[in-house]
């Protein structure tokens, strides 16, 4: 292993610019003659708009322009769109209410867009949205996840009855119910997946211009999938065609799902840009971010797991209610189905299982996929529910889940998937080893001296990810493929320019994707630059989500390695005059078998382009291959992370002690930003599990709008994490890899409940478990053995 | 969001003269905190404006009072809905019941009110705190009033 191949410790490249200042976000993007636009958004979460007077705003110093819903309608821009269809179990389509970048009507969350000012200066628009008098007509709000399906809530859109988007449905029903019929032990369990509000760092923003001269459009925006965002754009709202469009994701600090999707505020710059003829700028604060960002997760569960006498698990039964408020973002319809149901086996041999997803719409903000997107709502549901069943046997439980781990690959699910490749009690082994797990009967009982509870908590996760193979996706609704693209260009001095239809904000793609082209090609690290985030640059690509830019997008980058190889050793032929099946190509050397002939790897991209050794009509000159890489299944990461916390009963106060994490990635490109990616997953994770929540009180008002209600974890939160892995490598991609970046955000929440209702003694504590829930939980256990 | 907040205070006026300056808006409109107009509109309405700080969101509230299960002079209901631009909307009454006491009028109220949009989601935790304060303000303004000779001469009172 070199110094900066695959599986060295590089440190990122583009740190130096974060940490200096240097980066270069949407929001440092300034165009001549910009304008700033301010959004009116609607302080209620259920309106009719029965008159917009912006007759006073219009006069106001600096004002531009003024536009609703009625400018965006008469231009004939179409609605946002959801882009995976969901069917019902009875066969019909989801059913998914207009979302127009501009209400029209009706607004239907606190912070839905009214109206747009533009004027010279941000501050202008905004004292003139100041002026904007609309008349609303109040309604009541449909807030509540677990009631606004029933009969007599609020209606959000009239194409949806009962508030209901689709009530769906994967597994085998009889099978099931056949499982629970002849159960030893069933296990219950009602649970809520709290509601989060993502929050990454830089805040959305867009930027829009129009070229009169060219009648081309360009977006600088915050996007993990610029490309997606100019198809929608371009195919769906009609903004302008694709060749007339062009979308730039500039440096991204940060997405975690958010900056997947596309939204109204981009969507309106780039529309005005052209309207005024001038650019467009938008940035949004911190309570814009908190209101309109599509949150995630928001579930109401209930499960239960069938189990034969020998504590062997038979079945697993699950009803959730999915909350995916007001609108139907991007891909939300898919976050509750197919990324959820399909992973409720978890790690385990479950022979039947049957789950139903009511997916209902609610008077509060969007929800769609957030770090993990599905799988921890997943993973929650399964390793509570083992873990309960473990303790209601009497069984340790790490080993009643080994009892019930999946051994021999590959394995086929109840639930679609075909897990490839694991090694389940090999993580087991080696988490209980770090954790001490043998010990923790005697720090119990130290902590219980010093009148503290102490607790354990499991969580053997799955998840899968490097999404997706194309035809299987489209034959579950989805409306794109979800393959990589990638383009090696070689210059003629041997330097290399690799685009990738990935984008990094925040990954390390440009240290980690450098690593494997300095590998295969033998050059220096330092020769190779990675270009991501421009339509204009980048032919295609499918964005970063979902775990996918190393399984998938450095898989494409791969494939092109392989046909620069290809080309460079029939150029190398020429050169060395020997056939181009004897050269050989190691190590940056192409070298005639059984010779010592040698060309270096710079001086053939040169011989490539000079093209003076070779007939250009037999061989075309240049160096620059392109790939498209489309995997042929999911990879599946899995591992065991553990956390051991104490509990002050007095207090609530509660402080993690030891977290354990054992991830198989598969075959690693960059161990440092693995385990950095670790650390950021188990932090969210921890997050949810013990700080954040958001909530909608029944008008529909979003009080933790701001930092000072919504709790985001701190390290003075965090322990120091103990990160090992295992590798058993993916079959299904050219590098073995799985995947990392989303891992811990869906082991962490139950292990860390795990662990809380382990010290407390009982079942009862909810998530966020604040330390006030965590003193209520501990206050009634000791009120318990008291009472006995 | 909504909040209650029920409270009395003992005025030194008879009730006829606590009924009077129920309904004067001269006197509401010097003793209601951050007042800037009220107008009366018809004999059970009235339009207001008034500036009111929550925490870090100042709003001027442009919006319409009303009277109503009007009893004089033991008391009746006021209600009323503002729009604040972009710092939200409230909304909200007070049930006002008086009745004689020693040294004054006994004035009974019983509020309930509801924010939206930026006042709910930055202030939501200061605005029991902001209400109690605007009301004992409110209250005691109205006291000043019953004790000055001439309650019209109050148009200048503290807010």
């Amino acid at each position: 292993m070199s110094a900066t191949g695959i599986g060295a410790s590089v440190k990122r490249t583009e740190d130096i610019r974060f940490i200096t200042g240097k980066g270069h976000y949407t929001d440092d993007i300034n165009r001549h003659g910009q304008a700033y636009a301010y959004f009116l958004r609607s302080p209620h979460a259920h309106a009719t708009i029965n008159k917009i007077d912006a007759s006073a705003a219009l006069k106001a110093p600096g004002v531009v322009a003024i536009f609703t819903g009625d400018d965006i309608a008469a231009d004939k821009v179409g609605g946002l769109i959801c882009g995976w269809m969901i069917h019902s179990k009875d066969g019909s389509p989801m059913k998914a209410g207009a979302h127009p970048a501009l209400a029209q009507g009706k607004v239907r969350y606190v912070g839905d867009h009214v109206a747009v000012v533009i004027a010279d200066t941000y501050a202008q628009a905004r004292e003139a949205g100041e002026k904007i008098v609309v008349d609303y007509g109040v309604l009541p709000a449909a807030t509540d996840t677990a009631t606004t399906a029933k009969p007599g809530a609020p209606q959000v859109h009239d194409v949806a009855p009962n508030n209901t988007v689709y009530n769906w449905h994967i597994g085998d029903k009889a099978a099931t119910d056949a499982a629970f019929a002849a159960a030893a032990h069933v296990t219950k369990l009602d649970l809520i997946n709290n509601r989060l509000i993502p929050n990454a760092m830089e805040p959305r923003a867009a930027v829009g211009e129009y070229d009169s001269g060219t009648d081309a459009l360009t977006l600088y925006t915050t996007s993990q999938n610029p490309h997606v965002a100019r198809l929608v754009l371009s195919a769906f709202i009609g903004i302008a065609p694709e060749h007339k469009l062009r979308v730039i994701a500039p440096d991204v600090g940060g997405g975690f799902g958010s900056k997947i999707f596309i939204y109204a505020e981009e969507t309106v710059c780039v529309w005005a840009a052209k309207k005024i003829d001038r650019p467009v700028k938008w940035t949004a604060d911190r309570t814009e971010a908190f209101l309109s960002d599509a949150h995630g997760r928001d579930h109401v569960t209930h499960a239960e797991l069938a189990l034969d006498v020998g504590g062997k698990i038979t079945g697993l039964r699950v009803h959730t209610i999915a909350n995916l408020g007001a609108y139907l973002s991007t891909f939300s319809s898919s976050v509750p189905t197919y990324l959820y149901g399909l992973l409720l086996s978890g790690q385990y041999n479950i022979p039947a299982i049957y789950c139903e997803v009511d997916a209902v719409y609610t008077n509060t903000a969007p929800v769609d996929a957030y770090r993990g997107a599905g799988r921890p709502e997943a993973t929650f549901v399964v390793e509570r529910i083992v873990e309960i069943a473990a303790r209601q046997l009497g069984r340790d439980p790490g080993e009643f889940r080994r009892a019930n781990f999946v051994t021999s690959f590959p394995h086929q699910t109840p639930v679609i998937l075909a897990y490839d490749a694991g090694n389940y009690g090999g993580a087991l082994d080696k988490a209980l080893a770090l954790a001490d797990y043998k010990g923790i009967g005697a720090r119990k009982a130290a902590s219980a001296a010093k009148g503290k509870l102490r607790g354990i908590g499991f969580s053997a996760y799955i998840e899968a990810c490097g999404l997706a193979p194309s035809a299987a996706v489209g034959s579950l609704g989805a409306g794109v493929g979800l393959w990589e693209s990638a383009e090696v260009r070689v210059n003629p001095i041997g330097t290399v320019e690799v685009l990738t239809g990935s984008h990094s904000h925040g990954q390390g793609h440009e240290t980690t994707f450098a690593q494997l082209v300095s590998q295969r090609l033998g050059i220096p690290f330092e020769n190779v630059s990675i270009v991501h985030g421009d339509t204009d640059k980048v032919q295609m690509g499918m964005g970063t989500y979902g775990s996918r830019s190393g399984a998938v997008g450095m898989s494409a980058v791969s494939k092109a390695l392989d046909k620069i190889e290809a080309k460079a050793k029939k150029v190398a032929g020429h050169v060395l005059e020997a056939s181009e099946q004897d050269i050989e190509f190691k190590d940056g050397k192409f070298t005639v078998k059984g010779t010592d002939k040698a060309i270096d790897f710079a001086s053939v991209a040169l011989q490539a382009y000079i093209a003076h050794k070779f007939n250009g009509q037999e061989l075309e000159p240049g160096l620059k291959e392109t790939a498209f890489w489309d995997p042929t299944n999911f990879t599946f990461p899995a591992g065991v992370h553990i956390c051991e916390l104490e509990i002050d009963p007095e207090t609530g106060v509660t402080t993690i002690d030891r977290w354990t994490a054992v991830d198989d990635f598969g075959a690693l490109i960059n161990p440092m930003i693995v385990e950095g990616q670790v650390h950021g997953g188990v932090a969210q994770g921890i997050g949810q599990a013990m700080l954040e929540g958001a909530v909608y009180n029944g008008d529909g008002q979003l009080l933790t709008a701001s930092f000072m209600d919504y709790c985001m974890p701190r390290a003075d939160d965090l322990p120091s994490f103990r990160v090992e892995t295992i590798e058993t490598r993916c079959p299904s991609n050219p590098l073995g890899i799985k995947g990392c970046g989303e891992a811990g955000a869906i082991a962490a929440p139950p292990a860390v409940i795990n662990a809380i209702t382990d010290a407390v003694g009982h079942e009862d504590v909810a998530m966020p478990a604040t330390a006030q829930v965590i003193w209520r939980a501990a206050q009634k256990a000791i009120l318990k053995r008291a009472a006995e | 969001m909504a909040m209650t907040m029920t409270g009395e205070v003992t005025l030194p006026a008879d009730r006829p003269r606590v009924w009077a300056m129920l309904n004067d808006p001269v006197v509401l409109k010097a003793s209601i905190p951050g007042c800037q107009s009220l107008e009366k509109t018809s004999d059970t309405s009235f339009a207001a404006v008034v500036k009111v700080k929550i925490g870090p969101v100042g709003a001027s509230f442009k919006g319409k009072v009303q009277l109503s299960d009007i009893d004089p002079p033991n008391g009746y209901t006021i209600g009323g809905e503002g729009e604040g631009g972009i710092a939200g909307f409230a909304n909200g009454g007070a049930k006002v019941q008086l009745a004689d006491a020693p040294g004054g009028t006994l004035l009974k109220y019983d509020v309930q009110a509801n924010v939206g949009g930026k006042i709910a989601q930055l202030g939501s935790r200061l605005i029991d705190g902001v209400a109690k304060k605007l009301a004992d303000q409110f209250f005691a303004n109205l006291a000043n009033a019953a004790n000055a000779p001439d309650a019209s001469s109050l148009e200048a009172g503290s807010a």
